[in-house]
């Protein structure tokens, strides 16, 4: 019965977010307030309505019950209670349903959080979110209904995919999502200033803390699908360039792009086309992303079920959303044309470049990703892009701008004088410079050019970061302290800084090692001396695993014990590395079992990865820096004042 | 103001390429190769550079020629299927080690066990480029005269197996 009524109301929720997507558009049109005041209600509505649904397979899942065909092919008794929940959103259907939860909650987070704004624009952002959540409720009703019952039930289910039964990857997906749904928000706000025809800064500052909050989100979300990649299946790699990461790459690379384009948009009034293009952009490659990975189009590892229904609803949606999206651009943006200049020597020429090299990294992303599709298409054979093809070609638009980050962070609005910038910066650069060539010749005692490019681009930003904060906490009495803008844009620019020294480490000084190992022996790999101690059989709720039990030591004295594991999944009868890993803020030792090669003789993957928690830790920061900035007071305060006071956003510029 | 509608117009010609990619399953073989005969090739052994493995092993009998490559996750993820496949013995499996480093690929085999008869090493992804190899993992089956009968993109597993290649073995008369 339980299924039944989380359809049903999941029916409720789609007529809801119609009411959502209609009334307020119309009432804004033709300004009638009745018909606005209509979206904050149904917003909230089609939220109850969904987590009423999304609550419904959440208890099919946690009850067991086979005789929903989704939980059958995606459970089974034995599964632990934290992956019968995590296995909601474990395939298609589950996570489209997460999906649309998320937009009603970030719908319902704007309407709460908009009591500020002109009632017409609130009502557009509403009613735009509504349309869009009532495409996707529509795709789940009409091809992906997670409530479909099977008869007859079987008495177990076929388990969920063991790569899946993993803490880190049962976090990935919402967080991702609430990313690529939060830049529906950004989308619904463009969509909103561009219907109302009033493209003045005011929607760019109204935008910018829902751009970088959803910004955060997809920035952990991508680090947590890589440490997952790492762990579980990576023997020791963490990018794989695979379409689905690269689909959620892209709108990362576009997101970065339009935080930065928001701010010269709100503070000087430029780039306003532009900024509208970059936001409408970042959520269409959110969808198209979903395309991608939902269609079946590309092959992937990640690749869902694929079905061709699927695939032309998403793409008449997506053709849909876009389509009307840059027609309304193109009929809007020529009046958006800015007469305002600005010195080649300025934060908005930095800014510019920083826009125009993410941009490009983003597009080379894109080729690489839809390249084999379009060949194919035009019947010219079948042509493939790997891991090396991305490296060089990402490689050219991001070294640029990192080296650029540093100048752009310390550079004024209009206009800079050399001569202060340089005294300011002479010192960082320094640092970096002796850093660059110091640190890989002391601690791991070899020199080459592109380690020494990578550890003088993070030393860099790191010690260009750290010059307003620094400042701030130095400052004299009664001075007023750095804005939340400013400290989250030097932590956010510190958490590269880390993250780049972290990929050239890990690049640079990776060492492995493969060698037969059984219980009494010991090997050394990169100073340090790997002993197995014993092998044992582990029984797990629904695996049964060999493990070994690896002592490691450096120069004789214990640094720590790992368990690596070889499991056997019971029900899909597939196996699964569990890497035991020594992690230290400076170094991982990894130690994978790989194949039994005697009576208890195993092959070993042992490996000493520098920095490379930095990679991860990094992303952290970069999240931090953008939820520092989201918490800015301006914000809040000037949503307050701008009703009365038009001319306030030209006084800050 | 043209230069406004050039998102428009970019974003309009993509959407016939994505639909016609739609109805293009990218697992299946183009059909310019199925039940064709299988490109000839000859290439160094990867784990014995002055052997060569080439389409003259195959003589005669059912093979099954996997494509992989040591940066691929989905390789890994079907490497234990391989494996308990080759231990079954039902064909002979053969791989095109694609785009790889020879060290790398070396080590995976030893590390992860060897389900190949022998492995070819496709440095520069030439023979790929024949097979029409799109990505890898790819699994081709290739009957005891040379043609090749199917093509299987994405990693292997048991399910995929019985379903697909079992059947074509079993026509094909080899004792399953």
């Amino acid at each position: 019965m339980i299924p039944e009524i989380g359809h049903f109301a999941l029916i409720l929720a789609l007529s809801l977010a119609l009411c959502q997507g209609i009334l307020p558009l119309v009432g804004a049109h033709r300004n009638d307030a009745a018909m606005m005041a209509v979206a904050r209600t149904a917003a909230s509505g089609q939220l109850i309505f969904v987590a009423f649904a999304f609550g419904a397979l959440t208890w099919a899942f946690v009850q067991s019950d086979f005789s929903v065909a989704y939980v059958a092919s995606h459970s089974q008794l034995a599964l632990p209670t934290i992956y019968k929940i995590s296995a909601v959103w474990g395939a298609h259907e589950g996570s489209l349903l997460l999906w649309v939860l998320l937009l009603a909650a970030w719908t319902v987070a704007v309407g709460r959080f908009s009591h500020d704004l002109p009632e017409a624009f609130a009502a557009r952002v509403v009613g735009v979110l509504g349309l869009l959540s009532s495409g996707f409720l529509l795709f789940t009703l009409l091809t992906s209904n997670p409530f479909m019952r099977l008869s007859p039930a079987p008495a177990d289910g076929a388990d969920l995919n063991p790569l899946l039964q993993d803490p880190g990857l049962a976090m990935h997906p919402p967080i991702l999502y609430a990313g690529y749904v939060g830049f529906s928000v950004a989308f619904a706000f463009a969509i909103a200033a561009m219907l109302s025809g009033n493209l003045d800064q005011k929607w760019a500052r109204w935008t910018r803390p829902w751009t970088t909050a959803a910004w955060m989100f997809l920035t952990v979300g991508i680090a947590l699908g890589s440490w997952w990649a790492y762990y579980e299946l990576g023997w020791g790699g963490w990018w794989f360039w695979d379409p689905v990461e690269n689909a959620s790459f892209m709108p990362w690379l576009i997101g970065t792009a339009l935080i930065h384009s928001l701010a010269v948009t709100e503070k000087r009034g430029l780039f306003k086309s532009w900024t509208l293009l970059l936001a409408i952009s970042a959520f269409s490659l959110s969808l198209l992303g979903t395309f991608l990975v939902r269609s079946g189009i590309l092959v992937s590892v990640h690749a869902f079920a694929t079905d061709p229904e699927r695939g032309f609803f998403i793409l008449a949606f997506l053709a849909v959303v876009i389509i009307g999206a840059l027609a309304l651009y193109a009929w809007r943006a020529p009046a958006l044309d800015s007469t305002a200049g600005f010195k080649p020597l300025s934060r908005e020429t930095f800014l510019l470049l920083n826009n125009v090299l993410l941009v490009v990294a983003a597009a080379l992303v894109f080729i690489g990703t839809l390249a084999p599709l379009v060949v194919e298409v035009f019947n010219a054979g079948k042509i493939s892009v790997g891991p090396p093809w991305f490296e060089v070609a990402f490689a050219i638009p991001m070294i640029p701008l990192v080296l650029l980050i540093g100048v752009g962070m310390r550079t004024a609005w209009r206009s800079q004088d050399f001569g202060t910038l340089f005294s300011t910066l002479k010192w960082p650069a320094l640092i970096a410079v002796i850093a660059g060539i110091g640190i890989p010749g002391i601690f791991y005692g070899r020199f080459g050019l592109l380690v020494s490019v990578g550890v003088i681009a993070s030393v860099w930003i790191l010690a260009v970061s750290l010059i307003d904060p620094v400042r701030s906490l130095r400052r004299s009495a009664g001075a007023p302290a750095m804005s939340r803008s400013m400290l989250g844009m030097s932590v956010a620019h510190s958490g590269l800084g880390m993250f780049v020294l972290g990929v050239t480490v890990v690049s640079a000084f990776n060492i492995e090692s493969d060698q037969a190992l059984r219980p009494g022996n010991s090997i050394e790999v990169a100073g340090y001396q790997f002993e197995m101690r014993e092998l044992r059989d582990v029984e797990g709720p629904n695996y049964s695993a060999i493990e070994g039990l690896v002592e490691i030591r450096k120069d004789g004295e214990y640094v720590g014990t790992v368990r690596p594991q070889k499991r056997q999944y019971l029900v899909q009868q597939s196996w699964m590395t569990e890497a035991g890993i020594l992690a230290l803020w400076n170094r991982d030792l990894f130690v994978a079992l790989g194949d039994q090669l005697g009576n208890d003789t195993w092959s070993v993957r042992i490996q000493y990865k520098p920095m490379i928690r930095f990679i991860w830790l990094g992303a952290l920061v970069m999240a931090i820096g953008g939820l520092i900035a989201t918490t800015d007071r301006r914000y809040r305060m000037t949503a307050r004042a701008t009703r009365p006071a038009t001319s306030e956003v030209a006084k800050t510029a | 103001m043209t230069r406004y509608l050039v998102p428009l117009v970019a974003f309009a010609i993509l959407i016939p390429v994505l639909m016609i990619g739609l109805t293009r399953d990218p697992r299946e073989l183009p059909s310019p190769l199925l039940q064709q005969a299988a490109p000839q090739f000859e290439l160094p052994s990867l784990l014995d550079p002055a052997r060569t493995v080439g389409s003259k092993d195959f003589d005669n009998q059912m093979t099954l020629l996997n494509v992989w490559a040591t940066w691929c996750p989905g390789c890994r993820q079907e490497h234990d299927f391989l494996l308990q496949l080759a231990r079954e013995a039902v064909l002979p499996i053969y791989g095109l080690n694609w785009r790889d480093n020879r060290p790398e690929a070396t080590r995976w085999l030893e590390v992860l066990g060897n389900p190949y008869v022998a492995s070819a090493f496709d440095e520069e992804g030439r023979v790929g480029i024949d097979w029409g190899v799109y990505g890898a993992p790819e699994t081709f089956l290739i009957d005891a005269n040379g043609i090749v009968v199917h093509k299987h993109i994405a990693p292997l597993t048991r399910e995929i197996w019985e379903r697909d290649f079992v059947p074509l073995i079993r026509a094909a008369g080899v004792v399953q």
